[in-house]
């Protein structure tokens, strides 16, 4: 890796309290422009909080978040939508619009920050909906009439209406059958390729981990364990690591 | 801290033309391609077959962009061009082959087929007559759980009936009480200033009496459950519907009619009857004091009058009424909120139309109620 990476999220001296409990103490977390990087920990180790206060939902305590070298933690109205046009996100649920069709779900970015035609946004999406692998079909269907795996894929169809620099999954595969799963873990890769994003991926999937992430980062313990590929952190002596990889599940997501 | 506006370093896209050659410039991004769509339509393509396009200077591209030098592009092409693109870097050519890839496998979705009026009534027509059925199958089952329950107390589920008791009831005094009151005080000022006239003030107690205690009084109540009550219980279950809860009852061998519908309707059948004659209170008191106050009758003199003005039988009529409007706002409620279907939008429109429905059911039992009594002479000889 050459001294000159872009970073594209720099996290520095995080500190986030809820209430009494403390999330994150000290965190600091570098993520490379062009990467796919997983973030793992245990339930409740601040991993979706940590996203959501990069996509500024919740406000840490103390400490610095920087995005292509900008803060942001201090933006007012206007200098938000900067964050919001290069950031796209994929809730866990998928957070589909339950009233608009999946066509109107992906064009409400676009209208809301392009002044593009009608027509033209109709074909953008079009194209978007066909890049993560949907049928032309699904266009006029509501969320409520597909399935988990569709709904997931139509979100991140949605989450890159806006051609963003950075995209964000929250357990993209998470509730999917093996199936599903596998080709989820295509896409993301397909999207990196094709559109060079960088993807940050909250996931407990093994496979996931395996098949798509170029480092993998682990919160434990309040603060940034270590960052690495996942064959070097398997190494790691870590009494969690050692059974997150090494219990049954992991092993078997090992194998090859 | 730089510049945070996305829009300051973009070079707008365009096409200039320079002997026949078109060239491509500027940020071919979402944020650059607004005006280049426009340009595009208007643009007037040199007169000849081949067309070389040159992108060497475009700066950035994006899906967008590159959808739009794809479309224009085949455009062209379809009006008989041919077309040559030149100078594309390596990123933007992929990002154009994607494009055709896709415009090659993508097979637009068929629009849902349009139908003219007459199929369009009747297909309204079918899905209300269904919906009735439904509403009449929903109301078979009910009783007959209710029955079930009549025979055997112990299938009624107590904890959730005295909640919903408490909730639609005690909860409910203050809102009735004050409204009816208020109803008293307008009947007296628009009654009393019309029989100040004949000087006849003291039949002030008869308007008010009978209208309130044999129509008003059980009428209000019903609107005020319905938007209240009815509401509520139709969100509840609805929600439920939403996040798979009445499945969950049904796996655990619960009922949802026995927990969730049955303790709702008795509630509101016991409740109606009673916030009934609270409001006739309420709005009796409110007419008192602005007899009292604005045409000089007494409240003793009003008190008097009463019991030979109004008839008993007034005062049942508007009682027995309440019963059968509670079923008909809980039955609603409760059939609305089990039609709930996907998502939070679905609950929203639900709960309107249970409101609306219970609304004019009640109305319209009114009027039966009114047509039904006169045919059987009750109430109108004291």
């Amino acid at each position: 890796m050459s001294a000159k990476t872009e970073i594209a999220i720099k996290i520095k001296d995080l500190h986030t309290k809820f209430g009494s409990t403390i999330i994150h103490e000290g965190l600091n977390l570098e993520i490379r422009r062009g990467e796919i990087i997983g973030i793992i920990g245990e339930s409740g180790s601040g991993k979706t909080t940590l996203l959501r206060e990069i996509l500024l939902l919740d406000k840490p305590l103390a400490g610095l978040i920087e995005v292509f070298n900008k803060n942001i933690l201090d933006l007012n109205k206007k200098q938000c939508l900067w964050l919001r046009r290069r950031c796209g996100v994929m809730f866990q649920q998928g957070a589909l619009f339950s009233s608009l069709t999946v066509a109107e779900n992906v064009a409400v970015p676009l209208h809301e920050h392009t002044k593009l035609s009608k027509n033209l946004i109709k074909e953008i999406v079009a194209f978007k909906i066909a890049l993560v692998g949907l049928p032309s079909s699904v266009e006029t269907k509501y969320p409520d009439q597909l399935s988990g795996g569709m709904i997931k894929r139509a979100a991140v169809a949605r989450a890159i209406a806006l051609d963003p620099e950075i995209l964000f999954l929250d357990e993209p595969t998470a509730g999917l059958d093996p199936i599903s799963a596998l080709a989820l873990d295509k896409l993301i890769l397909q999207l990196k390729k094709t559109l060079g994003l960088t993807i940050v991926v909250i996931t407990h999937d093994l496979d996931t981990l395996w098949a798509v992430t170029d480092r993998v980062a682990v919160l434990a313990d309040k603060h940034l364990l270590d960052v690495m590929p996942i064959k070097d952190l398997i190494k790691l002596e870590h009494f969690w690591l050692q059974e997150y990889f090494h219990g049954p599940r992991g092993r078997a997501a090992n194998r090859d | 801290m730089s510049d945070f506006s996305h829009s300051t370093n973009i070079i707008k896209a365009s096409l200039t033309n320079k002997a026949d050659k078109i060239y491509c410039n500027g940020d071919w991004t979402l944020d650059g391609i607004s005006q280049l769509e426009l340009q595009i339509k208007k643009f007037s393509w040199p007169k000849i077959t081949t067309i070389i396009f040159d992108g060497s200077s475009i700066q950035n591209m994006d899906t967008a962009g590159a959808w739009l030098l794809f479309r224009t592009q085949q455009t062209l092409e379809l009006a008989g061009h041919t077309i040559i693109l030149q100078g594309l870097n390596a990123k933007h050519s992929d990002l154009l082959q994607m494009m055709r890839n896709h415009a090659a496998n993508y097979q637009p979705s068929t629009p849902p087929p349009s139908y003219n009026i007459l199929e369009r009534i009747g297909q309204k027509t079918y899905k209300n007559y269904n919906q009735l059925i439904d509403f009449l199958a929903f109301v078979g089952e009910t009783f007959i759980v209710f029955l079930q329950a009549i025979f055997s107390p112990t299938r009624i589920r107590w904890q959730a009936l005295f909640a919903n008791l408490y909730s639609a009831g005690v909860t409910a005094l203050p809102i009735i009480g004050l409204l009816s009151f208020l109803i008293g005080i307008v009947l007296a000022y628009q009654g009393g200033s019309q029989l100040n006239k004949y000087g006849a003030n003291i039949l002030i107690v008869d308007l008010v009496g009978i209208t309130l205690l044999r129509e008003i009084a059980p009428l209000l109540t019903a609107i005020i459950v319905a938007g209240r009550t009815g509401s509520a219980y139709t969100a509840q279950i609805g929600t439920m519907r939403v996040t798979e809860e009445i499945d969950a009852l049904r796996t655990i061998g619960i009922s949802p009619m026995e927990l969730l519908v049955l303790p709702k309707l008795l509630a509101l059948i016991i409740l109606m009857p009673l916030l009934s004659a609270y409001a006739d209170i309420m709005g009796i008191l409110g007419g008192m004091l602005i007899s009292k106050l604005s045409f000089g009758v007494s409240m003793i003199d009003f008190i008097d009058r009463f019991p030979k003005a109004v008839s008993l039988t007034n005062y049942l009529i508007g009682i027995s009424k309440a019963p059968f409007f509670a079923a008909a706002i809980a039955l609603i409620a409760s059939y609305q909120g089990f039609k709930v279907k996907g998502g939070a939008e679905s609950v929203g429109k639900q709960v309107t139309i249970s409101v609306v429905q219970s609304i004019f059911l009640v109305i319209v039992l009114d009027a039966v109620f009114a047509i039904v009594f006169n045919l059987l002479g009750i109430g109108f000889f004291k």
